[in-house]
C-alpha cells in the first residue's frame, strides 16, 4: 500500500479554501497595526513618499527638520481626531496633496525653508486627523497612532535620507520624474473622488 | 493483512528509520512517493528546496530524468497551485486586481504602446531637458484627462486623436523634429488628454481604483523610459537611422489606427 493517495489527501486537507488575511490586523496588537497602516494605505503612503522626495532635494537640513516635523504632526493630527472624533470626510483632500507635494518634486521648486516645514506640518496634521477620525469610528486606540507615526518616521527617513545623498544630474531627475507620477496619481485619485461625490 | 497489523508494520519500519536511517534501495521506485519524500529530505538534512519543486515539475510524466521524489514534490506542488482559493486579503477588497489591471491596461492596446515609446524616442532624440520633460508632461496630462473622463466630461473623436497621437509622434520621430520645447510639450500634452480619457474610466468590477490609476501611471511612464531606452542608440550614426525608421513604422501603425477609427 503506497501513502501516495493519503499524502495528497492531507495536503489537499490542509490547503485553506478561504483565506481572510486582514493585512491591517497583524495580530500584533494595534502599535504593530500602526505601523503596517501606512504601507496598505496608498493614498497617505503617496504623500508620505512626495515629502520625503521634496525634503530630500533640498538637502540635509530640510531633510532632517522634515524628518521630525511630519511623524510629529501626524501623530498630534491623529490624536485631534480621535478626540474629536467628528463624522468628517475629504476625499479630495489626499488628493490634492498628492497633487500638489508632487508637482513641487516634479518642478523641484527652490521653495524657502519655513514654506516646506509649513506644507509638511500642515500635510501631517490633515493627514493625521483624518487618519484620527476614521480610528476613532473604529474604537482604535493611541497605540495605533503612535504605530503610524513610527512608520512615516522610518519610511520619510530612508528614502530622504537616499534622496539626499543624490548628486547625479540623471539621478535628481528620476526624483522628480517619480513627483510627477505622484501627482498624476493624485490626479486621477481626484478623478475618483469627485466621481463618487 | 488487517489494518491493524499494517499500522504496526509502519510503526516498525518507522522506528527503524528513526534508529538507523533509511536501508538502501534495491530498486528504483521502492518506498513509494511518501518514502521517496522523506528519503530526499533525511538525506540532505534539510527541507526540499524551491528548486526541486521546480525541477520536478518540469518533468512531470517524463522518463526520470531527476530523482522520483523531486518529481512527486513537483507534482505536489501543482495539485497545491491549482486549487481555487477565495483568498481576500484585504477588508477594503480589489487592491491587487486594481493595481494590476491599472499595470496591464496601457500594454493592452497597441496604439497606446506605439505612442508612449514614441514619446521616450522623440524626447532621446531632442535630448535634455526635452529627454525627461516630455515623458513628464504625458502622465501629469493623460491624468487629467482621465480626471476628465472621470467627472463624466465627454470629448470628441477619441479613438482618432489617439491614432493621430502615432501619425504625428511616429512623424516627429522620423523626421527627427527639433521643435522648441513649449511646442513639443504641448504636441505630447494635447494627445496625452485623449489617451488618458480613454483608458482613464476603464477600472475593472470590484477593483481599487486608486491603485488602479497608479498602476496606471507607472506603467505608462515605464513605456516611456522603454522608448528612451530605445532612444539612446541616437548617439550612433546607425542608431540615428534605425530610430527614423522606428518611428516611420509607428507613423504608418498610426495611420492603420486612423483608417480603423473612421471606417
Amino acid at each position: 500500500m503506497s501513502f501516495r493517495p493519503v499524502l495528497l489527501l492531507l495536503v489537499v486537507l490542509a490547503f485553506p479554501g478561504r483565506a481572510e488575511a486582514h493585512l491591517i490586523n497583524t495580530g500584533f496588537g494595534p502599535f504593530y497595526d500602526g505601523l503596517m497602516h501606512l504601507f496598505v494605505t496608498p493614498e497617505d503612503l503617496l504623500q508620505v513618499i512626495a515629502l520625503a522626495l521634496l525634503a530630500g532635494l533640498r538637502g540635509p537640513v530640510v531633510g532632517r527638520t522634515v524628518l521630525f516635523a511630519l511623524p510629529a504632526s501626524w501623530l498630534f493630527g491623529s490624536i485631534a481626531g480621535l478626540l474629536l472624533a467628528a463624522q468628517l470626510a475629504l476625499p479630495a483632500a489626499s488628493a490634492v496633496m498628492a497633487i500638489v507635494l508632487g508637482a513641487l518634486v516634479a518642478a523641484d521648486k527652490r521653495l524657502r525653508f519655513d514654506i516646506i516645514i509649513s506644507i509638511t506640518i500642515a500635510a501631517g496634521f490633515v493627514n493625521g486627523a483624518l487618519n484620527g477620525m476614521e480610528l476613532a469610528r473604529t474604537g482604535s486606540g493611541t497605540l495605533f497612532v503612535l504605530g503610524v507615526a513610527t512608520s512615516v518616521f522610518v519610511a520619510l527617513a530612508l528614502l530622504a535620507g537616499q534622496t539626499a545623498s543624490l548628486r547625479a544630474m540623471w539621478a535628481r531627475t528620476t526624483a522628480r520624474v517619480a513627483g510627477s507620477w505622484i501627482a498624476a496619481s493624485g490626479l486621477f485619485m481626484l478623478g475618483w473622488a469627485l466621481r463618487a461625490t | 493483512m488487517n489494518n491493524l497489523q499494517w499500522l504496526e508494520t509502519r510503526v516498525d519500519k518507522l522506528r527503524a528509520v528513526l534508529q538507523n536511517g533509511f536501508p538502501p534501495l534495491e530498486k528504483e521506485g521502492q518506498g513509494g512517493f511518501a518514502g521517496g519524500c522523506f528519503r530526499q529530505v533525511w538525506a540532505a538534512n534539510t527541507s526540499p528546496s524551491i528548486p526541486l519543486f521546480l525541477r520536478g515539475m518540469s518533468n512531470v510524466g517524463r522518463e526520470s530524468t531527476v530523482s522520483r521524489p523531486a518529481s512527486c514534490l513537483g507534482l505536489c506542488f501543482i495539485l497545491v497551485l491549482a486549487l481555487p482559493a477565495n483568498v481576500l486579503a484585504h477588508s477594503a477588497g480589489g487592491e491587487a486586481l486594481g493595481f494590476f489591471s491599472g499595470l496591464a491596461h496601457p500594454i493592452s492596446g497597441l496604439d497606446h504602446v506605439l505612442a508612449m515609446v514614441a514619446v521616450g524616442l522623440w524626447g532621446a532624440q531632442l535630448g535634455a531637458p526635452a529627454l525627461w520633460i516630455l515623458p513628464v508632461t504625458f502622465p501629469m496630462v493623460m491624468a487629467f484627462g482621465g480626471m476628465l473622463g472621470l467627472m463624466g466630461v465627454q470629448l470628441p473623436g477619441i479613438e482618432v486623436c489617439i491614432a493621430l497621437s502615432a501619425v504625428a509622434l511616429g512623424l516627429m520621430v522620423l523626421r527627427e523634429a527639433q521643435p522648441n520645447l513649449l511646442a513639443a510639450a504641448f504636441l505630447v500634452g494635447f494627445f496625452a488628454i485623449f489617451h488618458g480619457h480613454a483608458h482613464g474610466t476603464e477600472l475593472p468590477q470590484g477593483a481599487n481604483g486608486m491603485l488602479y490609476s497608479i498602476g496606471f501611471v507607472i506603467a505608462t511612464g515605464t513605456l516611456h523610459a522603454a522608448g528612451i531606452a530605445i532612444g539612446l542608440v541616437h548617439r550612433w550614426p546607425a542608431g540615428r537611422l534605425a530610430l527614423r525608421a522606428a518611428g516611420a513604422l509607428v507613423s504608418i501603425a498610426g495611420v492603420v489606427f486612423l483608417w480603423r477609427a473612421i471606417a
